[in-house]
């Protein structure tokens, strides 16, 4: 499982990239979203790209929009990772072509539970929805 | 409910200490809800009491099993997934038909704490039975701690409680934003009852059910009050109608006359035909 990380602030970035490897996948990173579509577009094919909302050059939306315009890129599962958390919001980048939402701040197994709901295999974290975060 | 300040004081510095969580001044209700069961188990009489003897005597293991009390939150949206797919693939669809002369369902979250199960199921009905929407369908939750069964009235909850289990799209549908938080509608907040009660005291004013979550408390009780309970859960179903246990809980052993029923990926019990 390969994984996009796109997110203007690095030390977002290394928290995420940590995450997703600590869940087996190989990451990369793309510090916004015309990077990222750069990317994409030259030939990397990531199964899953966490997107950030609020980016310079080109926003994690806009990423979206562009991403699903092509269907080369269809298979690619997208999760937004955003403080950007109101529903309509949340309703538009679903919209737009994001598969989940998840809301910063957040915690390890809630990236999990989000990678389970969209059918990556997150280990049992993922799989139960339930791993025992610390919520206080 | 609150634990005394000096105890509330001592939490705080521990958990800070040894999980770099913080807590804040407004979760005494979650002491509560958290230490109550150790508190049970070691035979004292609250939350306030497990902290106390905590201080008391530093004993590590005890700091430990509170840290983890205090840093381990179980409650989430559509927990474990599979019971949730089973009642909308096979537990619900049976029971709407079979009460299609009454038009009525009742479902009850026995332990509900602050109110992510009963909502998930309100909002589950709501998605996929439209047809309910003309039904008298009684959505109870009851929980021992009135502060969280406040909270669960409130229907009103953090980011971090929103990410966990909610899919994004149930989020956009059926959710405001309250300041920080996230307040489910009106539409659906007013289907659910939310009221304390008390799993091991005497069963009374509930009407019968056709449906009983009661996922993950009986692990809490000994085997005598685990039994009494069961017990009294098989005399408030409806006949025919469903009992929804923890994963790791089985009333084998305890009580007799309740048949298993695989549906879906997940095990539910039901009252065995006399």
């Amino acid at each position: 499982m390969h994984a996009l990380i796109v997110d203007d602030s690095r030390s977002m970035r290394a928290i995420l990239g940590r995450i997703l490897r600590d869940l087996g996948m190989d990451t990369e990173e793309a510090s916004d979203g015309k990077m990222a579509l750069e990317r994409l577009l030259s030939g990397g094919r990531p199964d899953l790209a966490l997107v950030d909302w609020h980016m310079p050059n080109m926003t994690g939306v806009e990423l979206v929009s562009e991403v699903r315009r092509r269907p080369e890129l269809a298979e690619m599962t997208i999760v937004m990772v955003t403080s950007e958390s109101g529903p309509d919001e949340i309703g538009a980048a679903l919209a737009a072509g994001a598969d989940e939402y998840l809301i910063k701040p957040f915690t390890r197994d809630a990236i999990a539970a989000k990678l389970a709901m969209v059918g990556i295999d997150a280990g049992p974290l993922g799989a139960t929805l339930s791993g025992g975060d610390s919520l206080l | 409910m609150t634990v005394a300040v000096q105890e509330f004081e001592f939490l705080k510095e521990l958990l800070h200490e040894r999980s770099a969580i913080v807590l804040s001044d407004d979760k005494h209700y979650l002491v509560e809800a958290r230490l109550a069961p150790i508190a049970r188990d070691l035979g004292l009489e609250s939350a306030e009491a497990v902290v106390r003897e905590l201080r008391r005597t530093g004993n590590r293991d005890l700091r430990d099993r509170l840290v983890e009390a205090m840093t381990t939150n179980e409650t989430s949206w559509f927990r474990d997934m599979h019971p949730f797919n089973a009642l909308r693939d096979v537990i619900f669809p049976e029971l709407i038909e079979r009460n299609r002369p009454s038009r009525n369902l009742a479902i009850w979250s026995a332990a509900c704490s602050t109110g992510q199960e009963l909502y998930s199921i309100a909002l589950l009905l709501d998605v996929h039975f439209p047809e309910l929407e003309d039904w008298r369908v009684t959505l109870v939750g009851t929980d021992l701690n009135a502060a969280v069964v406040k909270r669960a009235a409130s229907g009103s909850y953090s980011g971090l409680e929103i990410n966990r289990g909610l899919p994004a799209a149930l989020i956009a549908r059926y959710f405001t934003r309250d300041g920080a938080n996230f307040t489910v509608d009106e539409r659906i907040r007013s289907r659910t009852r939310f009221q304390q009660f008390n799993l091991a005291g005497p069963w009374t004013s509930l009407p019968r059910f056709d449906l009983i979550l009661l996922r993950n408390v009986l692990i809490y009780f000994d085997l005598g009050t685990r039994r009494t309970i069961l017990e009294a859960a098989m005399r408030q179903l409806i006949p025919g109608s469903y009992l929804s246990l923890g994963g790791a809980e089985s009333p084998n052993g305890i009580v007799d006359g309740l048949e298993t029923v695989m549906a879906g990926g997940a095990t539910f019990f039901r009252p065995e035909a006399r």
